[in-house]
């Protein structure tokens, strides 16, 4: 009979496959789980993990799913749909047993198969999975999966997973009644590198009342010593994280304040409104990412590539405007041209007010911007700060060479040192001063830019800049490009510095009195243009 | 002719003190009648609203005088007046908030934001704050000193022009981060406010607003009295010469300095007063008093009146803040465009002010007059 024969191959086939699946555990630990004294379920959760054999996930999803069941106090079984099978072995038993008895899970035993659950995925294949079970262990792990870590530490290969299941190991050893473990695993920190192993350590070194949480002074001491030794080992990471902001603030200030020092610096306007030049470039960032996000949706991580000459173009538009419409008139008269610049910065800061609302707007990081390269276990170097870092070098190289290699340059710096005796070589210093302060403008547009990838992007964006700027400048020394970059720097620095001993409105504090103090002392800034007028 | 008579006719002629006096009269008697006396909704009631807001412009009216005599007729823009007038006014601040005495939301002795802070006494610079007259001299003193010691540095560095501007806007914007912080001890971002009595007198009654509002007046009155005699002298005549060519007047044998650091000390004096005048009547000091903005805003009075001209600021400081008070109930979003605007055309157009525009004005027709006489005679 066909069907006879088919049902029977089909039934060979399920033998087969179940065959396939079977597995041995240890027949006492098997029953110890399901039907010993609390603490022996626990014991026996944390042996039968370390064996990593198949069937344990099978019988601990059971167990939480409450289909165990303990036959005559001696055979723990699977049951499910009329079918049971031994847990222990994974063999079909049939017919179903006579006196069986739902094993039970309080919830101490709940928790260590849970957690137990998580472990057994410490040596899965796929690395995410790997990466979730350490998570899972960070929040909690008993004593019980220490031989399921030390297991899985020996295997893991992924320098992230190894380190986070190191730290995972030690603080379970590290709350462990065996003072011998406590002491390996307090010796055993000091050679890591991870920033978490020093609340770790610090822990141990706290008081709780009266008693210190580690009973034991030798541990105390191996663990100040151990503390010593990763922290002058992290100590190097802070400098170097603490030299990268440094170095980023500056390459911001040296954006803001590299248009100035043209306008400023070379033309000798006061322009107010800088800081609202520097806004309108980071709100036309806004607007070429939202008209991406809409039109070219495919092409979104890119449109900063489109961002770029927009925010230039839209600032320079604005400042040559500005120099037609209102500066150019005042050229001579800086106090007066501060206010009228002034004025200007207050209806720029308004309009847009008006036009995009008061409040911030969303500037998105491309892609490829976010995250960070990891150079150190605690220096983690932001890829927008890298990335403005080398954008500040690339418009700094931009504008030297503009300055110095270009007939437009060669003439803002001849009107600059004497605009009569320019103009009487032919030079038209109408449109020298133009085109110069655009270029000024168009550079405080691509500050704004920039800054739009690392800050809120809002109407007072500006403000925020202003003052900075006008001091890069001034302590450069005003018509110095080189000063300009030293004193950014230099500030960017100092600032960060300061910041870490001080913290952030202090150090600011200081910066701002320590430049009054320094203009007192050298009027001219750091790199003055030598001079003999008697009024200079 | 006594030398007394001779100073007063030296200040102003006739007619400029017959204005001064009828300005008295207005201040000292028409505003009290019509406040204190008239009924509510006669025809010259004056409003409460409307003394508050005379009074708070007076003070601005004294800090322009003090930028006139600074930036009009010695030639040194400051962007850090804001800076001082706040100065003044935390320190009569200080001084009220004492006054509160357990009135405050803890009922401590201390004030609310010292309580909220955990703190439990009083820091150094708070001692003897309770009495009055100590804390009308800081008033006066540390705005004083503070400008003193920073231009004392300044003047004989030879910081000038746009550098010094910079440089103050700098100082300033470096105390107001001061002051917003918490731990400095006054009041934070909140500052000082819920002043309860001054002298022991309710703040907050007609009768007591009124007395400040004379008083504001009165100080008004004086510091413009004040200013005319310094510009009127010998002292105030080499001022105006540093305006117009410093390296002249040090060749001449005057040492600048001297005078810069008087003036600008005297204008920063002023200021503090203005700030004191200032506090009660408003009922609130709080760091951003001190942004820089405040402090731009106060040259811009000095320009719309005109510059040089110690009325103009007067009149300027007027202009701008009833405008602005008006703007801001009728249009909020246009005042920022207005003021703007007015900077920007007030630099390109009006460069005397307003003054100087009624000045221009008066002498075109005295000219038509002329030229009408003397085509009249010669037919």
């Amino acid at each position: 009979m066909p069907t006879r024969t088919i049902s029977a191959a089909l039934g060979l086939a399920l033998l087969l496959a179940w065959a396939g699946f079977a597995w041995a555990l240890p027949a006492d630990l098997v029953l110890a789980v399901a039907a010993g004294k609390s603490d022996e379920q626990v014991a026996a959760v944390g042996r039968l993990v370390v064996s990593g054999d198949a069937g344990v996930e099978a019988y601990f999803k059971a167990l939480l799913d409450g289909t165990v069941q303990v036959a005559g106090g001696k055979r723990v079984l699977l049951v499910k749909d009329e079918q049971a099978a031994d847990a222990a072995t994974g063999e079909k038993v049939a017919p179903l047993p006579e006196g069986l008895e739902d094993a039970v899970v309080n919830n101490r035993l709940r928790g260590a198969l849970e957690s137990a659950m998580g472990a057994l995925k410490l040596i899965s294949p796929d690395r995410a999975e790997r990466l979730a079970a350490v998570k899972t262990l960070e929040d909690g792990a008993g004593e019980e999966m220490l031989p399921l870590i030390a297991k899985a530490l020996a295997a893991e290969a992924d320098p992230q997973i190894k380190k986070s299941l190191a730290l995972v190991q030690a603080s379970v050893q590290l709350k462990s009644a065996d003072a011998a473990m406590r002491m390996a695993a307090v010796k055993a920190l000091a050679a890591s590198d991870n920033p978490n192993t020093k609340t770790l350590l610090l822990g141990l070194l706290e008081k709780k009342g009266d008693n210190f949480s580690e009973p034991d002074a030798a541990i105390r001491a191996e663990a100040q010593d151990s503390l010593k030794a990763v922290q002058s080992r992290l100590s190097v990471g802070e400098r170097i994280s603490q030299v990268f902001t440094g170095i980023s603030l500056g390459s911001i200030l040296l954006l803001a304040a590299l248009g100035l020092a043209i306008t400023y610096g070379l033309m000798g306007v006061i322009n107010m409104a800088h800081g609202e030049l520097i806004m309108v470039g980071a709100y036309s960032a806004y607007v070429v990412q939202n008209l991406f996000r809409t039109q070219l949706p495919g092409l979104f991580d890119w449109y900063l590539l489109a961002a770029v000459p927009a925010a230039f173009f839209a600032s320079a538009l604005v400042g040559m405007l500005l120099e037609r419409a209102v500066i150019r008139f005042l050229y001579g008269r800086p106090l007066e041209t501060l206010l009228a610049t002034w004025g200007i910065s207050l209806i720029l800061m308004q309009s847009v007010r008006s036009f995009f609302g008061a409040q911030n707007v969303r500037v998105e990081n491309p892609v490829w911007m976010s995250g960070g390269v990891e150079i150190l276990a605690n220096v983690v170097l932001p890829w927008n700060r890298v990335v403005i870092i080398g954008f500040a070098l690339a418009v700094l190289l931009l504008m030297w060479f503009l300055l110095t290699r270009t007939r437009l340059g060669l003439f803002v710096r001849a009107v600059t040192q004497n605009r009569s005796m320019a103009s009487c070589v032919g030079v038209p210093t109408a449109r020298v001063d133009t085109l110069a302060f655009g270029l000024g403008s168009g550079i405080a547009g691509l500050a704004g830019c920039a800054l739009s990838q690392i800050g809120n992007v809002g109407p007072d964006l500006g403000q925020t800049y202003i003052v900075d700027s006008f001091m890069v400048v001034v302590l450069g020394g005003v018509g110095q490009l080189a000063g300009t970059v030293y004193a950014a720097l230099g500030l960017g620095m100092a600032n960060k510095f300061l910041e870490a001993w001080s913290g952030a409105v202090l150090a600011k504090i200081a910066i701002l009195a320590f430049i009054i103090v320094f203009i007192q002392k050298r009027p001219q800034g750091m790199f003055a243009v030598k001079g003999r007028m008697a009024d200079s | 002719m006594g030398p007394l008579a001779q100073t007063v006719t030296r200040l102003y002629g006739r007619r400029g003190w017959s204005v001064l006096a009828a300005c008295a009269v207005i201040l000292f008697a028409l505003f009290p009648l019509a406040n204190l006396a008239m009924p509510k909704g006669s025809l010259f009631y004056i409003s409460d609203y409307t003394v508050a807001l005379t009074g708070k412009i007076m003070c601005y009216a004294i800090v322009a005088l003090a930028m006139d005599l600074i930036w009009g007729y010695t030639g040194i823009l400051s962007l850090g007046h804001g800076l001082f007038f706040a100065l003044g006014g935390y320190m009569m601040g200080m001084h009220l908030m004492r006054m509160i005495g357990r009135e405050g939301q803890y009922q401590s002795e201390l004030p609310d934001f010292m309580v909220f802070l955990n703190w439990k006494a009083y820091p150094w610079y708070w001692s003897f704050t309770e009495h009055f007259w100590y804390s009308a001299l800081l008033v006066v003193l540390v705005p004083g000193l503070l400008a003193f010691v920073f231009g004392f540095f300044a003047f004989r560095s030879r910081i000038k022009g746009v550098y010094f501007s910079i440089i103050t806007q700098a100082l300033t914007f470096a105390f107001m981060l001061l002051f917003f912080r918490n731990d400095t001890g006054f009041g934070g971002n909140n500052g000082f406010t819920d002043f309860k009595r001054i002298l022991g007198y309710h703040v907050a009654t007609s009768q007591t607003r009124m007395a400040l509002f004379m008083l504001t007046g009165a100080v008004l009155i004086l510091t413009l009295l004040f200013a005319r005699t310094i510009v009127a002298s010998k002292f105030g005549r080499v001022l105006t010469a540093i305006r117009d060519a410093e390296s002249r007047v040090m060749f001449s044998g005057y040492n600048p300095v001297h005078y810069k650091l008087a003036i600008w000390t005297a204008s920063a004096v002023i200021c503090g007063i203005a700030g004191a005048l200032y506090v009660p009547q408003v009922g609130i000091i709080n760091p951003s008093e001190m942004s820089p903005a405040n402090s731009i805003e106060i040259a811009i009075w000095v320009a719309v009146g005109g510059r040089g001209s110690l009325v103009g600021a007067i009149l300027g400081a007027g202009i701008v803040n009833f405008a602005k008070s008006w703007f801001t109930v009728a249009f909020p979003e246009y005042w920022l465009f207005f003021l703007g605007l007015l900077f920007i055309l007030v630099t390109l157009y009006l460069p005397q002010g307003v003054v100087g525009a009624f000045d221009e004005i008066r002498r075109r027709i005295e000219e038509r007059k002329l030229g009408q006489a003397v085509r009249g005679s010669a037919a």
